[in-house]
């Protein structure tokens, strides 16, 4: 867009209506606030299964208060039945990892920070960006949907292994499986259009003086997310065409009777599955070391350390799928090569935890929402990658696969790794979203209590996990050996419930600060990156004229300039000037 | 973390209890000192006005040791997990007693191959979530599916085996102990996963001798 364009474009503000401002806005900023919101709602459905499953473990066939309405056989008088609890840890997994942690990383702050953070006016391609946010939104309708279908929605976990999935005799489950399946296809051309647009506007659209290596970490981390997302996506549709072949159209990829191979299915899942996991946690981490810079008042420690570690992340996240085989069946030479792999990808993530240590070293802190979370996210990660080593040993894993030591695993890094970090980027860039602040108190209590009961929640599972507990199972009371461990699932489930009420102080805040906050000035956090140099909120086209950038971005607190930071865009000499 | 581990009967239980167990001290000592590092910076370096950071982009030689030093734990983690790993997953020991498993929703059959020790023979004798061993004698599971992936589970012997249809997954343990102990399933199987349940029954040596005299008493 020419510069006159955008001045036009500033005078024909909103000419178009509600329609086209809310609806089919080709704004990136707008697109990114509906992927939001979208998530967020998403994000109340899969609590609320969450805190079924909990209610279920911790009082085996007792009635969900206030459930006695569900009809059967999906409920009886509120009591939940095994094949509706399968549908229920499938559908709350499948919406957390696929509508929830991903559009909110990669849809929402996407869209809205890679432009704003470059330098530039809008996406590559406005009309692919509007597309990608309905597709996704389809996607959902079609995932909501298949609860309301004859034999209920998908109940054979997120991971869907086959023959479980592949045929309905086994699980009773006939066409909402089959819309888990389309929902999911439908949801990754969303992503891969979202990855053309942001992997096309980085390379091409950068302000200048904005090289490579003077872009944001988050930046970075969005564009090797876009990467992997494109590279991963398509090798999971080829998976789930031939799933959805096996179901409707007589095909046996996956069934032996006619020639098939369930561990194909394995092996084809996990290949997208792990890249899969690297994609929900690297924007957490770039989130992370933007906040942490900010709020320590110093740039972050070991930038290119950290850039070339999410390099690697990336790369090594295709060669170790199989370590979520070690028991499957498959040649045990390949375990102990998968858990070579798999120890290997620790040391990045190591990496980046002593680099966000230094980053805090020797700083100025200021303990604001965002920090917290951020702070939150990097204490949280270490726990979370700390007990992956346990299953990395392929030993050791022969005991833990399939029990709840992987389910804490999960949770502590993606709830504490980056939905923590996804709290933190709504606090640290909602003045720059909405214009307004959020309130700061509500913001502490949300994030107090939310970190309590979040520990509370998931930091028993490794004990019980450690005890044998299974997962996936309906009644933990069925077996001896696990009796003993029973008050343990009371209270984790004890947390869930305060972790869920918890969340009505965030929602309150964040709707309540969306009309009614505190006013936001243009850059509220003394922030360095350009996306801070735009009007708070930004107009359409975003700068009123693009920034040139001097410098990298995390120049805070440098010797000899009167404030301790120093805008990318400003021009002038400092000490920094040369980096 | 260890008193939660189920009583450990297995002959190789215990090489896997014991790199839980060094695993364990590592992760700890490391968590430790991690979230220790963490709260004495936030609190050493919180916010005081007309205070400036310090301002550093980082050090190359710290970037070295902190790749260095992980990396070594991990290889070493590597190669001692290697031994067991094979011994338990990739080799089979002399054979004692084999028992052929099928599992299916929602239960498993052990088959037992009678006193001719010949499976698919008329002495063969399949029992239904009943798994009937002699002490300190090497066991030798032939595990087959009759529908989707069950997962083998002994807790107590530590032993984890998925079991896959359309193909056949040979496994071992060795009891160190008598006693009964519970074979959850492992694996999702659908809605009757939850309750497939069967039990293993560890006999020491005359007891057994007199259970197969029993079973097989013509």
């Amino acid at each position: 867009m020419t510069e006159a364009a955008v001045a036009h474009g500033h005078e024909e503000h909103h000419q178009g209506g509600f329609v086209t401002t809310y609806l089919f806005s080709m704004d990136h900023k707008m697109i990114g606030k509906q992927f939001l919101l979208l998530s967020l709602f998403m994000m109340i459905i899969g609590g609320l299964l969450a805190l079924m499953v909990r209610w279920q473990l911790a009082y085996p066939e007792e009635p969900v208060p206030g459930m006695a309405w569900v009809p059967e056989p999906y409920m009886y008088e509120g009591i939940i039945p095994p094949e509706t609890y399968n549908m229920m840890f499938t559908m709350h997994a499948t919406i957390m990892i696929f509508f929830v942690v991903i559009p909110i990383l990669v849809g929402a702050f996407g869209n809205f920070l890679i432009p704003l953070m470059i330098g530039t006016r809008d996406m590559a391609f406005p009309i692919l960006n509007m597309l990608s946010f309905w597709i996704a939104a389809f996607a959902g309708v079609l995932l909501i949907s298949s609860f309301f279908v004859e034999g209920g929605a998908a109940a054979g976990g997120w991971t869907a292994y086959a023959p479980l999935s592949a045929a309905e005799v086994y699980t009773g489950v006939g066409l909402g499986q089959d819309l888990w399946i389309v929902s999911l296809v439908v949801l990754g051309i969303s992503s891969m259009m979202g990855s053309i647009n942001y992997i096309t506007t980085i390379i091409n659209m950068r302000a200048p003086g904005m090289t490579m290596f003077r872009m944001p970490l988050v930046i970075w981390s969005l564009f090797i997310t876009a990467i992997l997302l494109l590279l991963a996506l398509p090798e999971l549709t080829a998976a789930m065409a031939m799933l959805l072949f096996d179901r409707r159209y007589g095909t046996t990829f996956f069934l032996p009777a006619g020639g098939g191979e369930p561990i194909l299915w394995q092996h084809l899942f996990w290949f997208f599955g792990h890249p899969e996991v690297y994609i929900l946690i690297l924007p957490a981490m770039g989130i992370a070391s933007e906040i942490l810079a900010v709020f320590s008042r110093k740039p972050i420690f070991g930038y290119r350390a950290m850039a070339m570690a999410m390099i690697a992340i990336a790369f090594l996240g295709w060669v170790v799928w199989g370590h979520h085989m070690f028991q499957s069946g498959m040649n045990p030479t390949m375990g102990m090569a998968f858990m070579t792999t798999t120890m290997v990808i620790a040391v990045p993530s190591a990496i980046k935890t002593f680099n966000w240590l230094g980053t805090l070293w020797g700083g100025n802190i200021m303990f604001t929402t965002p920090m917290l979370h951020a702070l939150a996210f990097v204490s949280m990660f270490v726990i979370g990658g700390l007990s992956g080593i346990y299953m990395a040993a392929t030993p050791v894993d022969i005991f833990i696969h399939d029990t709840y030591f992987i389910v804490g695993h999960i949770h502590y890094v993606v709830f504490g790794g980056s939905v923590f970090a996804i709290f933190g980027a709504i606090s640290f860039w909602f003045p720059k979203m909405y214009g307004r602040m959020m309130n700061e108190a509500l913001g502490k209590i949300h994030f107090f209590g939310t970190l309590v009961f979040f520990n509370i929640t998931f930091f028993p599972m490794h004990i019980i996990g450690v005890g044998g507990h299974m997962r996936r199972i309906y009644n933990p009371l069925q077996y001896e050996f696990l009796v003993p461990l029973q008050h343990w699932n009371e209270i984790m489930t004890f947390g869930a419930i305060g972790l869920g009420l918890f969340q009505i102080v965030f929602a309150v805040n964040f709707f309540w600060s969306m009309f009614a906050g505190a006013k936001a000035t243009q850059n509220p956090w003394n922030a360095n990156t350009l996306e801070w140099e735009a009007p708070t909120p930004p107009p359409h086209g975003n700068f009123h004229q693009i920034p040139t950038v001097y410098r990298g971005p995390y120049e805070y607190s440098v010797p000899g300039e009167k404030e301790d930071w120093l805008p990318q865009a400003q021009p002038g000499t400092g000490v920094a000037a040369a980096h | 973390m260890l008193p939660w581990l189920p009583e450990n009967v297995s002959s190789y239980g215990g090489q896997i209890d014991s790199l839980f167990l060094l695993i364990f001290w590592i992760t700890t000592i490391v968590f430790v000192a991690v979230q220790a590092t963490l709260v004495v910076f936030l609190f050493k370096y919180r916010y005081r006005p007309g205070r400036k950071a310090t301002y550093t982009h980082g050090n190359n030689t710290l970037e070295i040791a902190w790749t260095i030093a992980p990396s070594i734990i991990l290889v070493v983690l590597a190669l001692l997990s290697r031994a067991t790993w094979d011994e338990i997953k990739a080799e089979m020991p002399p054979v004692d007693v084999s028992v052929r498993v099928y599992a299916k929703q929602f239960n498993w059959d052990f088959i037992y191959p009678g006193p001719d020790g010949v499976f698919d023979t008329a002495d063969d004798l399949t029992l239904e979530n009943e798994l009937n061993v002699p002490v300190d004698k090497v066991v030798k599971l032939e595990m087959l599916s009759r529908d989707v992936i069950h997962s083998l589970f002994m807790p107590h012997l530590r032993f984890k085996q998925d079991m896959v249809p359309g193909r056949q997954i040979d496994g071992w343990f060795k009891a160190t102990k008598t006693g009964e102990f519970e074979i959850p399933c492992a694996e999702l199987c659908g809605f009757g996963h939850s309750g497939m349940l069967g039990h293993l029954k560890v006999y020491s040596a005359p007891d057994y001798a007199a259970w197969v005299a029993e079973r097989w008493s013509n």
